[in-house]
């Protein structure tokens, strides 16, 4: 439905965009003892680190290929294989990912030659799972770059229904979840609740609230994920009753899952608002096979009553939105639930999805296009993530932080977004911003005959536009 | 891109203790086994506060988007360095050749819409991998806009984040140094003092800290041309050649700078810090002794006691609290000895010390700071950092943002001491704020709150 308007300008002003390493990291980083290798220079890995660290507040297990000069010209296979060998002989790991970037793949790397070199050369680490993904940042951005690699990461672990013997159902509670790049710690974990409301056992795939959840462990030290999705767990999802695949950008993997298993998976692009969860309930009941429990009937009746006490506000709010496609379109359909205006999106590449989403126009851009088309369609309320402060601030009105990353606030990586409650409080927090900022009231008038005090108008002088 | 005989001539400084022994500061790092930046980073990290710059880092999105708008640095007034950008390439950009046009285009974008005095071009991997010539691009653009485009050709591979400080040094050396005069001092400026004209190269502004240092600078006379590059302008730099002395500030990775000013224009330079009181008195005095000025030195000397008599009553009562307490202290080179003189200041005791980037004259240094018996660290893995901490029963680990989590996760109290840190510490003032941030964290009831079990596993266990 939307109309994509491609990038026109040759310099991108305060960048929307993280690329796809980061992405491939995000999707590594959720499962158990894991840890992502970014081949490329050193620098590669010391930014996403820090780009990490900055949103979890967490440590961050990353390495590097540390290409060089000569590795950069005369190639790097060698950098690869020593990288995967070193990283296996000191962490033993139980996944390791090795993800190009712009620097290995104009060179013209084949990361997965250089996994079966290792596997050659190194039968006693046959057990520890390597994936190569190709994740070269000079296309695709967070989103699709976490896609692929947790395609990859299936692909390489999860067995065939018919060589490892599963069948759908094996497993009568177990639903493989497949979450998106877009699910919080805290929003996993709610979801988890939600599940189990319906005596269902999901297995999140992957599972970034169990590593990256801000948990202090007993352990004081780990160059590896603690938590996160077990490689074990990835043998039992050709048993589990259902799939079901949350975001638009993972139906390649959803599909290669089903595929592989056999299992029916089902697709739901976000879980942001009424009707999308209205669809996650309903799901599970079908699935499950039991009636909706009170509490969430609960939780519904307390969102639509929080719907009726916040449209005063959000009604033909004027709202900009910058964000990955499929967090733009869970904050779309959220805010037009409500009744407010989506006057600006810009996100950051094209996907299929886009054209699917409900607004006029979708500009592929940066921050600064955000800025200027919110000004021109007067906008009165942000959704952005924390580069996006300064520009809510330029444009006079308030921000309501989301997507990545998110570094100026404290645990705003584990917000819960999602299911009624998540929804709820998501309204009373952008009707809060907007109460504050976006009225505007009706400028004060004092008649030149009126009989006030004269001291009012000194020591309360009008405010001068 | 840069020839590997260039490279080795910027691993080649002269002006660097590492060049005797090996050029570790540019040792070859290992693949699944490395840790720091590049030379991008580095480059990056040395110029971008020159804040009224358009910063332009061509290549694809990774080496911006992850990295702009992240530093501590503060400026005064301008504020484009904050603005990210970038050529954001494309693969079709990479495949068919365009990414050079686009550059081109995008340093004209960058003009025309915020107007800066200059742009500067950072190279990154892979249009240095596909041989676009910045230089060429940047040349003709400067002569089509009529505004200075300075190349940085700073492609992530050529080496560690100290070799890219290196290049963006150089940069600024061999293309903007020296193209203008400094303005004519102020009226208002004199009082009947000789104003002399310095530098200061390697102070970054973090937080703001210099502007604890800079009234005292401006009281005694020093006319602070430009810092390289703390809350720096492009006109500011341009004149660095006509300083009488520079300092370099704490850090040998832009020596270069101060070794090709002193070949170039004759301009001698000293090395200091602005941390600690003890350091910044000795910065002072290091200037007046430069400068050969003794009305200069007689009011250094009084600035310099009325300072410290000031300061030191103002810390008494957090001595008492912090006196005796044990540091390890995890810093790259020249801080090392900077800061144990500051905690010294305090009463502190330093137990360990890193040493890794540390030359041996550093080394001797911290031995004469701290005695013969001092641990020196060379092994910054979090394993060994936290073994120290307890063999040695440090109260607080200080270190760089990079260690913050290990040592949190592990429960032991932290001070973040690097460039992403929000505090100032620098100078007399200073010193107040880090007292205050050691008091916070070594003093914090949380220890005792994440370090007690939980009730109930009390009892299981009696």
């Amino acid at each position: 439905m939307a109309d994509i308007l491609k990038r026109s300008k040759a310099l991108s002003v305060n960048p929307l965009k993280a690329s796809q390493p980061i992405g491939g990291s995000l999707a590594t980083l959720g499962f158990d003892r894991a840890i992502p290798m970014l081949h490329g220079s050193q620098g590669c890995t010391a930014f996403a680190k820090v780009f990490f660290v900055r949103h979890f507040r967490e440590p961050i297990p990353l390495q590097s290929t540390a290409m060089d000069q000569g590795s950069s010209v005369m190639g790097a296979d060698e950098n690869v294989r020593e990288g995967i060998r070193t990283i296996a002989e000191k962490s033993r790991p139980a996944l390791i990912t090795i993800l190009t970037t712009g620097l290995a793949e104009t060179q013209g790397a084949d990361v997965h030659r250089n996994v079966r070199e290792f596997r050659e050369a190194h039968p006693e680490f046959a057990n520890i799972a390597v994936v190569g993904v190709n994740t070269p940042d000079f296309t695709g951005s967070v989103e699709t770059g976490y896609a692929a690699t947790l395609t990859e990461i299936i692909r390489a672990v999860v067995p065939a229904a018919k060589d490892a013997g599963t069948y759908p159902g094996k497993r009568k509670r177990q639903v493989n979840v497949l979450a998106n790049y877009t699910l919080t710690p805290g929003d996993l974990e709610a979801l988890r609740d939600i599940f189990e409301q319906f005596m269902l056992r999901p297995v999140f795939v992957p599972d970034i609230s169990d590593s990256l959840d801000g948990c202090l462990t007993a352990e004081d030290f780990s160059p590896v994920t603690i938590g996160g999705t077990p490689l074990s767990e990835m043998a039992t999802l050709g048993d589990a009753l259902a799939t079901v695949v949350i975001g638009a950008s993972l139906t390649a993997a959803g599909q290669l899952l089903e595929e592989k298993t056999g299992v029916k998976s089902y697709h739901l692009d976000h879980l942001y608002g009424l009707k999308a969860n209205d669809a996650l309930i309903a799901l599970l009941a079908e699935i499950s096979g039991q009636t909706v429990p009170e509490r969430i009937e609960r939780q519904r009746a307390q969102l639509q009553d929080a719907m009726l006490d916040t449209h005063f506000m959000l009604g033909q709010l004027r709202i900009a939105i910058a964000a990955d496609a499929d967090l733009l379109a869970g904050f779309v359909d959220l805010v037009q639930e409500m009744g407010a205006e989506v006057v600006t999106a810009v996100t950051s590449c094209n996907v299929p999805l886009l054209s699917r989403i409900p607004l006029a126009s979708i500009k592929i851009g940066d921050l600064e296009d955000l800025e200027l088309a919110g000004k021109a369609n007067k906008a009165q309320l942000v959704i952005g993530n924390s580069h996006a402060v300064d520009t809510a601030s330029r444009l006079g009105v308030p921000i309501l932080r989301a997507g990545f990353p998110l570094y100026d606030i404290i645990g705003g990586y584990q917000k819960t977004w999602i299911g009624y409650r998540g929804t709820r409080q998501t309204l009373f927090d952008l009707a809060n911003l907007a109460i504050n900022f976006s009225h505007e009231g009706i400028p004060v008038y004092r008649s030149v005959y009126a009989q006030k005090p004269a001291s009012e108008l000194t020591d309360h002088p009008l405010p001068c536009h | 891109m840069k020839s590997t005989k260039d490279i080795a001539v910027l691993l080649d400084e002269p002006a660097c203790e590492h060049n005797k022994k090996e050029k570790s500061g540019c040792a070859k790092p290992k693949p699944g086994a490395s840790a720091g930046g590049c030379a991008f980073d580095g480059a990056q990290i040395a110029l971008l506060p020159i804040a009224d710059v358009a910063h332009i880092v061509h290549g694809p999105i990774a080496c911006a988007g992850s990295s702009w708008d992240n530093r501590g640095t503060r400026s005064s007034g301008a504020e484009l360095y904050r603005i990210g950008m970038t050529t954001d390439l494309t693969e079709q950009d990479i495949i068919m050749g365009r990414s050079e046009k686009r550059l081109f285009h995008a340093i004209k974008q960058a003009i025309d819409s915020y107007a800066p005095p200059a742009v500067f071009v950072y190279n990154t991997c892979v249009p240095a991998l596909i041989g676009d010539d910045i230089n060429a691009v940047c040349k003709s653009a400067q002569e089509r806009w009529g505004v200075p485009v300075v190349p940085i050709d700073s492609a992530g591979f050529y080496g560690t984040k100290n070799l890219g400080n290196r290049i963006a040094g150089d940069a600024m050396v061999d293309l903007v140094i020296g193209t203008r005069d400094p303005d004519p001092l102020p009226e208002a400026s004199q009082s009947g003092i000789t104003v002399h004209d310095v530098n200061l190269v390697g102070e970054y502004n973090i937080a703001g800290e210099f502007w604890h240092v800079l009234p005292l600078l401006d009281e005694l006379g020093l006319r602070v041309l430009c810092t390289l590059s703390g809350d720096a302008r492009f006109r500011e730099v341009q004149t660095m050649h006509k300083a009488e002395v520079n300092m370099m500030v704490c850090s040998k990775a832009m020596v270069n700078v101060a070794r090709k000013l002193q070949k170039q224009y004759g301009t001698p330079w000293f090395e200091g810090s602005f941390y600690g009181i003890t350091d910044t008195s000795m910065a002072l005095r290091d200037f007046a002794k430069a400068l050969n000025d003794d009305d200069l030195t007689a009011r250094t000397e009084a600035l310099i006691e009325r300072e410290e008599t000031r300061i030191r009553a103002e810390l008494e009562p957090w001595k008492a609290r912090l006196k005796g307490k044990r540091v390890l202290l995890f810093t790259g080179g020249v801080k090392s000895w900077s800061v144990i003189s500051a905690l010294q200041d305090l009463g502190m005791v330093v137990v360990a010390t890193g040493t890794k980037k540390s030359t041996e004259e550093d080394k001797a240094r911290i031995r004469e700071l701290m005695g013969e018996d001092t641990v020196m660290i060379d092994d910054g893995s979090p394993r060994a950092l936290l073994k120290i901490v307890h063999d040695y029963q440090a109260d607080i680990l200080i270190a760089g943002g990079r260690n913050m989590y290990t040592a949190l996760k592990a429960k032991v109290p932290f001070l973040d001491i690097n460039q992403e840190r929000e505090f100032g510490y620098e100078g007399y003032q200073g010193m107040l704020e880090l007292v205050r941030q050691l008091a916070l964290t070594i003093e914090s009831p949380v220890w005792q709150a994440v370090r007690a079990p939980a009730p109930w596993k009390i009892k299981e266990a009696a």
